[in-house]
């Protein structure tokens, strides 16, 4: 009797409610990886980072090398995200995208309809970054340069990385620590603000 | 070795044959955008007892509305999986989809607002 169906005793649990579900809206975060793109994400979302794993698709897997999917079996890739409810009717997720260029692949299912994008920069490891700047720059989606500062002493940086990065002058760029909920706040603001300037307001 | 010797699986083995239990297909009827919200129809809800597995465990789930990358991460199926089954289920009527609300490329600037409010208050 353990697995036999009882469906006609059952009592119905609660049914649907009729209002609508919030109205979803995504940003991605990007960069390299172990830049911080987890734990920005984590710093705000309300709940604990989910991961979703996705297929590499065959041309993926065939040009390119796997060294860089450490400890995974070569055949997917795993992303994180996060989500933010923003009022009753609006929810906002996080992405965090992988950042090298052989997961193009998904960044272009990501950046469909996406705000836009926070590029999460290591000043020590600058070149990290660049596929997703060429991306982004190339799609034309508004993105914000956040560098990440653990220790909060990189703001004499930005000029250095703006001419490193060569990204032009209107492309926002702040310093962000990505542990640090308020923090991040600000730069998803940075993209938003960005979004609508773009968008022509 | 024999099967017994490999470590017990913590839920669905997606990893092995990811697309098995689509029946080999790998296209959602329609695509899926990753955000989308799922929820369970009044008939999902009340056909949810005939479900097997994972197509249950979603309808489950999405009594509460639940995104894509939600289902994908929680019923822990690839992400292509799981937008074939959430085709699937709301091609049956079982599973309504929400899609995000953008013409273009990119949310309007009324959205863009709304969602320049809604951080602000945070």
């Amino acid at each position: 009797m353990v697995f036999r169906r009882s469906d006609a005793t059952v009592p119905a649990p609660v049914a649907p409610v009729d209002a609508p579900p919030p109205l979803p809206v995504k940003i991605v975060v990007a960069g390299g990886f172990a830049v911080g793109k987890t734990t920005f994400v984590g710093a705000i979302s309300e709940i604990a980072p989910l991961t979703t794993e996705a297929a590499l698709t065959q041309v993926s897997v065939g040009v390119d090398d796997t060294g860089g999917l450490t400890g995974k079996t070569g055949t997917t890739v795993a992303m994180d995200f996060g989500r933010i409810t923003l009022g009753h009717d609006l929810v906002l997720y996080l992405f965090g995208t992988p950042g090298q260029e052989r997961f193009h692949f998904m960044w272009d299912d990501l950046v469909r309809g996406a705000i836009g994008a926070v590029v999460l920069v290591d000043t020590t490891r600058l070149g990290d970054c660049f596929p997703a700047v060429d991306y982004f720059e190339r799609l034309g989606v508004p993105f914000i340069v956040a560098v990440n500062a653990f220790n909060g002493q990189q703001v004499h940086a930005l000029p250095a990385v703006r001419e490193a990065l060569a990204v032009p002058e209107e492309v926002p760029m702040i310093v962000c620590d990505a542990r640090d909920r308020l923090s991040t706040r600000d730069a998803l603001l940075e993209v938003v603000q960005h979004a609508l300037v773009r968008a022509g307001v | 070795m024999n099967s017994s010797a490999l470590p017990p699986g913590d839920g669905l083995d997606s990893r092995l044959r990811p697309y098995a239990i689509t029946g080999g297909r790998t296209r959602a009827l329609a695509e899926l955008p990753i955000e989308s919200m799922v929820r369970t129809s009044e008939l999902g809800h009340a056909e949810r007892a005939r479900l097997a597995l994972e197509r249950r465990t979603i309808i489950e789930l999405c009594v509460t509305p639940h995104s894509v990358a939600e289902v994908s991460a929680l019923v822990r199926l690839h992400l292509g999986v799981a937008r074939v089954l959430i085709g699937d289920l709301a091609a049956e009527g079982l599973l309504a989809v929400h899609r995000p609300d953008h013409r273009g490329d990119r949310p309007d600037l009324r959205l863009l607002e709304r969602v320049l409010h809604g951080l602000q208050a945070l």
